[in-house]
């Protein structure tokens, strides 16, 4: 077990147990919290992934603006401090099952694939993963097109989230 | 050296949580919650198989920003439709958002 | 590589023997003497804090025209002590009804998410917490995220309205000002080509950024005063308006948590005002003049750093005691107004300069990114002005002249 392998198991463990209490929390706010703390874990594998910025981004985006969103949203949707009655579906269980049935039927077709125990390549040596990466949104024939529908679809997100929940007077 | 398989097997237990999430919660907001989880489970499984494949090709991680914006964008709205369905109806519990049902 | 030049990591290495003579695989010796480092930065972190913590008082009272704490020790530097024993000794309530946990783990996230900062300002080319992380500026606004999310844990799990309204509007404040603060952030990575922070102060040779882009360096100021929480913008000290905003319910020492971290916050502030925008560690290039090699030691690296810190921080206290709070909604129509537009043309004008005067020779570079910083901030306070004056015959009714 090199070191590698029993860190990657720690923040596996991490956010597995992180993202379960997020979907079984009684208590709303308690759940956003543990999906913070699941964020979290999940910018922790990206950082040993060699995808710094997408861990940093992870951050900034995930915990630092929709995590926020969230707690807000769950504290402007109550009508009490405490959470009332059941918060589970009265047909939880077929959920379960079906999640427990996408799961193996995930690891079943993962198994079945050749390619599954390749190991990682070394980083090649100064390789800037940052300009690369900058390079690649920007650039003609990379992605800059998709990049440029992102930000439309953000403008119109904006415009719509802000319409949909303005308070008429 | 953590082979290709272990990240493959995390995103796709992370993505059963937020599918066991989304249909077993009964708060909307809960169910935006899994929804949540789901996306990340993709970015992994994307970050992963940049990482694994060819690492000069940016297409990983170029993808995984993309999901960040959707996601961020679908957050945005959906939450605006939960709070401005809570102010109509004074509740955000989904079975009881039910006036188009059959 | 005597200590003097290279003092990290010729301890590392001799602590590494020692262990490895004792017995321990090099992994649990490498891990050990990771976290012995992180120990004893953290523990010369909060000594600065305590004497942070005498700094503002001494300098809050000479500017409110009085003397400040001269009672214990000479010039009161025994004063923070005190607090501290005070601090320590206070009965910790923990209201009813609180969320225990939620309530004790918020100071702890506001404490980390400062800490964390030092991990990658580089006190010296060879001293910096994570070797050269090649996203350096990014990780700022990744560890204040962490901030604002502790605030809010405090707000709500205190079980009470004033706090909840507290934390609200400060993480709104928050949460709205780091987008010019990333935008300003982008500035120096312009023009040094790298978000790494020694690459940034290695580019600063022949002419710190404050020259290139003074606005960038007054829109980051202002913007870091609001995320830090400071007045003007200090909704969460709301001082006589929320009775203490988000840590009304915290006393003892889950308050100094908070406190001490919004001073250390500040001093790190001023510390990354000196690193993007004055040259960092460096003496503005003085060091590599081969009569004053010996400059180059870190330790004087070390030194000047602190110097401009203090200085950093010493301008975000005079802001602090000579401005008035600033009511909440101004505080966020002046960002979504006026300073995000302004940072966003600000990237674009500094970004097309740089692109159209790259192969010029330097004066005339310095010489025209400051001219295009000048017009745009001229610009914008026109804008400014020409929108008051309408506000105001809006409400006063006549023409004023």
């Amino acid at each position: 077990m090199t070191g590698e392998q029993i860190i990657f198991i720690l923040v596996a463990v991490f956010t597995l147990v992180s993202g379960f209490m997020v979907v079984t929390s009684r208590n709303l706010i308690h759940a956003a919290l543990w999906l913070v703390s699941a964020l979290f874990g999940v910018a922790v594998a990206y950082a040993l992934l060699n995808a710094a910025f997408l861990a940093v981004v992870q951050v900034v985006v995930y915990i630092g603006a929709i995590a926020i969103l969230f707690i807000f949203a769950v504290m402007l949707t109550r009508k009490d401090m405490r959470d009332q009655g059941p918060q589970m579906n009265p047909n939880w269980w077929a959920g379960a099952v079906l999640a427990v049935l996408v799961f193996a039927g995930l690891v079943f077709l993962l198994l079945s694939w050749g390619g599954l125990s390749a190991t990682a390549a070394d980083m090649p040596a100064d390789f800037d993963t940052i300009s690369e990466l900058g390079n690649a949104l920007v650039s003609p024939d990379a992605y800059v097109l998709p990049f440029e529908v992102a930000s439309v679809l953000l403008v119109a997100a904006l415009i719509g989230a802000v319409y949909v929940a303005y308070n008429r007077k | 050296m953590v082979p290709l398989s272990w990240y493959l097997i995390f995103a796709a237990a992370l993505f059963s949580i937020g599918l066991f999430g989304v249909l077993a919660r009964r708060n909307a907001v809960a169910i935006l919650l899994g929804v949540e989880l789901m996306l990340n489970s993709v970015n992994i499984n994307l970050a992963a198989f940049w990482r694994y494949g060819d690492v000069t090709r940016m297409t990983g991680q170029v993808f995984a920003i993309i999901v960040f914006a959707v996601a961020a964008a679908e957050v945005a709205v959906g939450l605006a439709l939960v709070i401005s369905v809570y102010r109509r109806r004074n509740t955000v519990v989904a079975d009881e958002i039910n006036m188009m049902k059959w | 590589m005597s200590f003097w030049n290279d003092p990290l990591n010729v301890t590392a290495d001799w602590l590494m023997g020692i262990f490895t003579g004792w017995g321990m695989s090099e992994i649990v010796a490498q891990i050990l003497i990771g976290f012995l480092g992180i120990f004893v930065l953290v523990a010369l972190l909060m000594v600065v804090d305590i004497f942070l913590v005498w700094v503002e008082r001494k300098v809050v009272a000479r500017f409110q025209d009085r003397i400040g704490p001269n009672r214990l020790g000479p010039w009161g530097l025994i004063q923070p002590f005190a607090d501290i024993i005070k601090l320590i000794i206070k009965e910790d309530t923990t209201p009813g009804g609180a969320d225990k946990v939620v309530y004790n783990v918020a100071p702890i996230l506001s404490m980390m998410s400062v800490l964390i900062l030092w991990a990658v300002i580089p006190l010296a080319p060879q001293m910096i917490g994570v070797e050269d992380l090649n996203i350096g500026a990014l990780y700022i606004i990744a560890a204040g995220a962490i901030g604002t999310l502790s605030i809010i844990m405090a707000g709500w799990s205190s079980n009470n309205k004033f706090a909840l309204i507290g934390a609200f509007r400060q993480v709104a404040v928050m949460v709205s000002f780091e987008i010019p603060m990333l935008t300003m952030l982008l500035i120096p990575t312009i023009f040094a080509g790298s978000m790494g922070f020694n690459d940034i102060i290695q580019a600063q040779y022949p002419v710190p950024f404050v020259l290139l882009a003074p606005l960038a360096a007054i829109i980051f100021l202002i913007a870091a005063i609001a995320e830090l929480g400071r007045a003007p913008f200090d909704m969460a000290e709301g001082e006589s308006e929320l009775v203490s905003g988000f840590n009304t319910e915290y006393s003892g020492m889950k308050f100094g948590m908070f406190y001490a971290g919004e001073l250390l916050h500040a001093f790190t502030f001023g510390g990354f005002m000196g690193i993007l925008f004055f040259g960092g560690y460096s003496l503005f290039g003085l060091e590599r003049i081969p009569a004053l090699a010996w400059l180059n030691s870190p330790f004087v690296h070390i030194f000047v750093l602190i110097v401009k810190a203090m200085i950093g921080y010493w301008i975000i206290m005079w802001v602090k005691y000579t401005l008035l709070r600033i009511r909440i909604d101004h505080m966020l129509a002046f960002n979504w107004k006026f300073l995000t537009p302004l940072a966003f043309v600000l990237l674009m004008v500094v970004a097309l300069m740089n692109a159209l005067l790259k192969g010029s020779p330097l004066w005339v570079y310095t010489a025209g990114m400051f001219l295009s910083n000048v017009v745009v901030g001229w610009v914008a306070l026109e804008v400014a002005r020409v929108y008051s004056r309408r506000e105001r015959e809006k409400v006063e009714g006549v023409a004023t002249t």
